[in-house]
């Protein structure tokens, strides 16, 4: 049976769906975490740093909620302040100067909204981010692994390919908000998840994304076989593209929506 | 030739010819004629407040007289992920607004300058993006690389629009790669940040700009204040959010009152010319 929009809201949103450090364990191969924006703080609601997978070097920037309570704290629920997004252009800057293809994993319900994230401009951070990736002489492989929260989301998928696990949602605002700004109601959360055409099948239509890794009766291991599997071959593909082809395909790519 | 005519279209219904249009300050309640309040940039005479402003006044107000020329006006929003009630809403925006999206683009002349210019209005859904309305800012930064021409964009916004779902989303990332490829070729970009300025604008084209400018107390932020108050629990100060909060964390470059703008857009304008060669004739003539 196929799962509702607010069902897949739900299993992208559970506690026990793996989480952007999952990925990278399983898939890089001596995987060097880099810290800090060098200019305010290390946020750990993004892991960065390099690594390869098959036999590319790469670097990776995960968003990752945590496991444990203490870890999620620590991590903020995967949601990102502005320098969380500052590390990750930082490492994709890094990237860009050794020629290095970027992954990017995606799954919290997006950028913190604090009054600190304000005063240090989390909308600058995100702008700056979508800003420079638009033009990063690399090949971007953004994976959305769970919730897709809006912009700031986004500030990590601005990419060649877009990738969905199946049961991952993406959306420009989360049903609940949704629901509570249009019908004053947030307990009508699953019929804004319907109307707001968030799942990965959704999005494969309308041309967001190129590929769904499939779920359903698929273990983690296999799952994260068969992403893995994708990824390189996606690699392989993009890395052996001109800059200016690898370039002009990603400004086509969101050029076209709602052309 | 009157620019109140060649905008007419833009600006708001003209039919009360029977008695005159009158607005009420929200900040003091005085009620002020349209046409003083035109004459004084839309700012409240007794208090100073700041009206929002619509495209066609904004365009009336910075312009040169008779220079401007609409490019894709006649764009429309479709329904394309099928959201209820959008249609209804959209139709209803655009009777209501005299528009038919929630931006005005086109080219002009700031004091004899040619510049590329878009103009968001908030009274057509918030000034909230959709794929019409990331498509007509696209086109203009496109068009304004082809011409070599400066942007100056005047935004106000929500944010992305919701009933377009994760295609509204997407247009922050379009108009983003439009903005980059503008800017590589030497070109200017210069926002000016209006009430209200958040959401996906801010992280998105508002915050692109070479130079940002933003009126006095418009709210410019990412989240909204009400999310913020309920995911932290905190209570937030005044002012938080405003252009002065943005100017004191370094986040726009000045805060600029109506009555000076144009002439400040055109200072800047100047400033910023493309070619170097032009540069050191203006350097020549100022000298």
């Amino acid at each position: 049976m196929s799962k509702t929009a607010y069902e897949r809201v739900q299993a992208a949103r559970n506690g026990k769906r793996p989480t952007g450090g999952y990925y990278i364990d399983r898939m890089i191969d001596g995987f060097i975490e880099l810290h800090g924006d060098r200019r305010y703080r290390d946020d750990a609601a993004i892991i960065s740093g390099v690594g390869w997978i098959g036999n590319f070097p790469v670097t990776v920037i995960a968003m990752e909620r945590g496991n444990t309570i203490e870890d999620r704290m620590r991590r903020n629920f995967g949601c990102p302040s502005p320098e969380g997004y500052r590390k990750a252009l930082r490492l994709m800057k890094l990237s860009e100067k050794f020629n290095r293809p970027i992954l990017c994993f995606i799954g919290s319900s997006g950028a913190y909204c604090g009054m600190e994230a304000e005063q240090r401009g989390q909308g600058e951070a995100i702008a700056e981010n979508l800003y420079e990736m638009m033009g990063l002489k690399v090949p971007i492989i953004s994976v959305v692994i769970g919730e897709g929260g809006s912009g700031g989301a986004l500030a990590l998928g601005v990419c060649d390919t877009a990738i969905m696990l199946e049961n991952a949602v993406y959306s420009v605002i989360s049903p609940e908000g949704c629901a509570s700004i249009l019908w004053k109601d947030a307990s009508k959360a699953a019929e804004a998840a319907e109307a707001l055409k968030l799942t990965s099948y959704d999005l494969l239509n309308f041309e967001v994304v190129e590929h769904i890794v499939k779920e359903q009766n698929r273990t983690e291991k296999e799952i994260c076989d068969d992403l893995k599997k994708l990824l390189i071959s996606e690699l392989e593909q993009k890395a052996a593209l001109p800059t200016e082809a690898l370039l002009s395909g990603r400004y086509q790519k969101f050029r076209k929506i709602g052309a | 030739m009157n620019l109140k005519e060649s905008l007419s279209s833009l600006l708001p219904n003209s039919n009360a010819a029977a008695e005159p249009e009158t607005r009420t300050c929200k900040h003091c309640n005085t009620e002020t004629d349209y046409d003083t309040l035109r004459a004084n940039d839309m700012i409240c005479p007794s208090c100073g407040m700041y009206f929002r402003m619509r495209a066609g006044e904004r365009l009336d107000s910075v312009l040169d007289k008779g220079s401007f020329s609409e490019i894709d006006k006649n764009m429309k929003s479709t329904d394309p992920i099928a959201f209820p009630n959008y249609a209804q809403k959209l139709e209803c925006a655009k009777k209501n607004t005299n528009l038919k999206e929630a931006v005005v683009c086109g080219t002009g002349k700031i004091d004899g300058i040619r510049c590329a210019i878009f103009v968001m209005d908030s009274a057509f859904m918030m000034g909230s993006m959709g794929t019409v309305v990331g498509e007509k800012i696209t086109r203009l930064f496109e068009k304004a690389l082809e011409m070599q021409l400066p942007v100056v964009g005047f935004i106000t916004s929500g944010g992305a629009r919701m009933q377009e779902g994760i295609l509204s989303l997407m247009q922050m990332a379009k108009v983003s790669g439009a903005v980059k490829r503008h800017s590589e070729a030497g070109n200017f970009y210069l926002p000016v940040l209006t009430d209200p300025t958040t959401g996906g604008i801010t992280a998105s084209f508002a915050m692109q700009g070479d130079v940002i400018l933003a009126e006095p107390k418009a709210l410019i932020g990412f989240a909204g204040q009400r999310v913020i108050e309920q995911t932290t629990g905190e209570k937030l100060p005044a002012g938080f959010q405003r252009a002065e909060f943005l100017l004191e964390h370094g986040f726009v470059d000045m805060i600029e009152e109506r009555p000076r703008l144009k002439y400040t857009l055109a200072r800047l304008l100047r400033l910023h010319r493309k070619h170097d060669t032009l540069m050191r004739q203006e350097r020549r003539k100022t000298v």
